[in-house]
């Protein structure tokens, strides 16, 4: 198989866009889900994904796995999950580097970790009893982060290397999230990719984001920007059998605009047309 | 500092901003702490807003953030799930509500009406009881069920008008309160979520067919209040009527 027939190109499927997809051939290779939107019992949400499910592979993306956790990851959680993707069987499971949760305290944010020995230890941990029950390798997304701490052991791309060698997980690189993290804690962004580990990236994810007061804010907002798109290039051509896709949350524009972006993604990709169905 | 020190540190400075917690924290740079506390009560409070978008028109944004705040603040320890339903639940059921509006029933019944209408929404999936099931019906032996979605509420107000006239954007009803309280059902035919104020005896029998209620049971039930003649006779418009709502499941394997 050539590495043009590797590569698929989708987007996040959001409410306004569910009648697009559910009636017309939306020119995707597959769509990403937030997992929790669909762990629930029944009703509208499960029914949309089980019709799209018929039209489209679909990447099941996670916010509250909760890796980082010192108190370990939620089973019943994890339990729940496995039972979505037996039902969808995803052709990706992912979530975030990160923690969402402490004693029975939610967040509902993706929480920053300590580039530390111990919590290095503590994720491989979380990820080895996520990868047990769900039975599949996870696929672990770099956040955008606005504080860091001086206890560090180690960069974030140190620890994601070692995250991924200790684990056997595979790596979702968000570059937005790269970028806004390199602005706003002043790393660079060629070192960022030269120090993780390309070749288990499985996904990518292009956002957008804003100015804020001080820092860039990871907002899902906006188009993907230039900056952005020039990091995509940069790291086109060590791409191989990845997922590429425009991940929008809020301003939600007309499908076609985010198609247009998706197109974009492609032709710095150089892969031409999709070919996936 | 240990990981689960720092989190919890964290968990206290996020849910009460409080200094000493923030103080222990590792950190070299505090410029993004304001960004995680924006992003956690703003995901918290776009839940809630999404959740009660009647009850929110109805008493008004900022009545509705200042409440809001207050409960998020109240919850410090509650334990919430990955989608918040703990805290949508205990939305609607505070006691603040009623200290909020005294002369104002209808919003904490609004709310209730809200936060049914949405658990309803996501319950589990039921083939329902079709008329063309009752033409193979075991009139002496079987059980009618309710759908998994359907739940009963007790009104004392006409909350049910309101948000019915916010949802279309019509004129509100004045609020009135009815001389005793009375049932509402709320449930999901196919994926459109419903409710309808029950009659004296629906109110009465209906609540009864969430555990299973035999056909024949039902019948003597009506038939003591009614009579032979009548009590039949209504027992057998209320399950027809029923049917045609899509309130009842159909008999099978989770039955």
């Amino acid at each position: 198989m050539d590495k043009d027939v590797r590569m698929r190109f989708g987007l996040g499927l959001r409410k306004p866009h569910y009648q697009d997809f559910l009636t017309s051939d939306v020119p995707v290779d597959f769509v990403e889900v937030i997992s929790e939107n669909f762990m629930v019992p029944g009703g509208r949400p499960r029914d949309v994904l089980r019709r799209v499910r018929e039209r489209h592979p679909v990447a099941l993306h996670g916010v509250s796995m909760s890796l980082g956790s010192a108190d370990g990851v939620d089973v019943d959680y994890l339990r729940r999950l496995k039972a979505l993707v037996d039902e969808v069987q995803p052709f990706i499971v992912s979530d975030h580097l990160c923690w969402t949760r402490t004693g029975g305290f939610n967040a509902h944010d993706l929480l920053p970790l300590p580039y530390t020995d111990e919590a290095l230890g503590i994720v491989c941990d979380n990820i080895g009893r996520a990868q047990d029950i769900l039975r599949r390798p996870l696929v672990v997304e770099n956040p955008s982060s606005y504080l860091s701490f001086d206890d560090a052991d180690m960069t974030e791309w140190a620890f994601i290397r070692a995250m991924c060698d200790r684990s056997g997980c595979d790596l979702l690189l968000d570059v937005n999230n790269v970028y806004v993290s390199a602005t706003n804690h002043g790393f660079h962004v060629a070192d960022y990719i030269e120090g993780v580990p390309m070749e288990r990236v499985r996904q990518i994810h292009l956002a957008g984001h804003m100015q804020g007061k001080e820092l860039l804010i990871d907002t899902h907002d906006h188009p993907v920007a230039d900056p952005v798109w020039t990091l995509l290039s940069l790291i086109a051509g060590d791409l191989d059998d990845v997922a590429v896709m425009i991940e929008r949350d809020d301003n939600i524009p007309p499908l076609n605009e985010l198609l247009a972006e998706l197109d974009h993604a492609r032709s710095l990709c150089s892969y031409g047309a999709p070919i996936w169905a | 500092m240990g990981l689960r020190a720092l989190q919890e540190d964290f968990r206290a400075w996020l849910v009460s901003e409080d200094e000493g917690s923030v103080q222990r924290l590792p950190l070299g740079d505090r410029r993004g702490l304001p960004v995680y506390q924006n992003n956690y009560r703003g995901q918290l409070l776009g839940c809630l807003e999404e959740s009660y978008p009647q009850t929110q028109a109805w008493i008004g944004s900022e009545a509705f953030r200042a409440i809001a705040a207050r409960h998020i603040d109240a919850c410090r320890r509650c334990v919430w799930t990955a989608q918040g339903t703990n805290m949508r639940k205990g939305f609607s059921r505070q006691r603040r509500w009623r200290q909020s509006f005294p002369d104002d029933p209808e919003v904490v019944e609004l709310a209730a009406l809200e936060l049914a209408l949405g658990e309803a929404f996501i319950a589990e999936d039921a083939e329902p009881l079709t008329q063309e099931d009752l033409r193979s019906f075991d009139w002496d032996h079987a059980e009618i069920r309710l759908v998994p979605s359907a739940a009963f509420l007790s009104f004392h107000t006409n909350a049910e008008d309101i948000w019915c006239a916010l949802d279309s954007e019509g004129a509100c009803p004045q609020p009135v309160m009815t001389a005793q309280a009375d049932t509402i059902v709320v449930w999901r035919q196919d994926f459109v979520c419903c409710f309808q104020r029950l009659e004296a005896d629906e109110a009465a029998l209906l609540p009864a067919l969430s555990i299973g209620l035999s056909f024949a049971v039902m019948c003597e039930r009506l038939v003591g209040q009614l009579g032979v003649s009548e009590g039949i006779e209504r027992a057998g418009a209320l399950l027809a009527r029923w049917t045609q709502a899509g309130l009842l499941r159909r008999p099978g394997r989770d039955a």
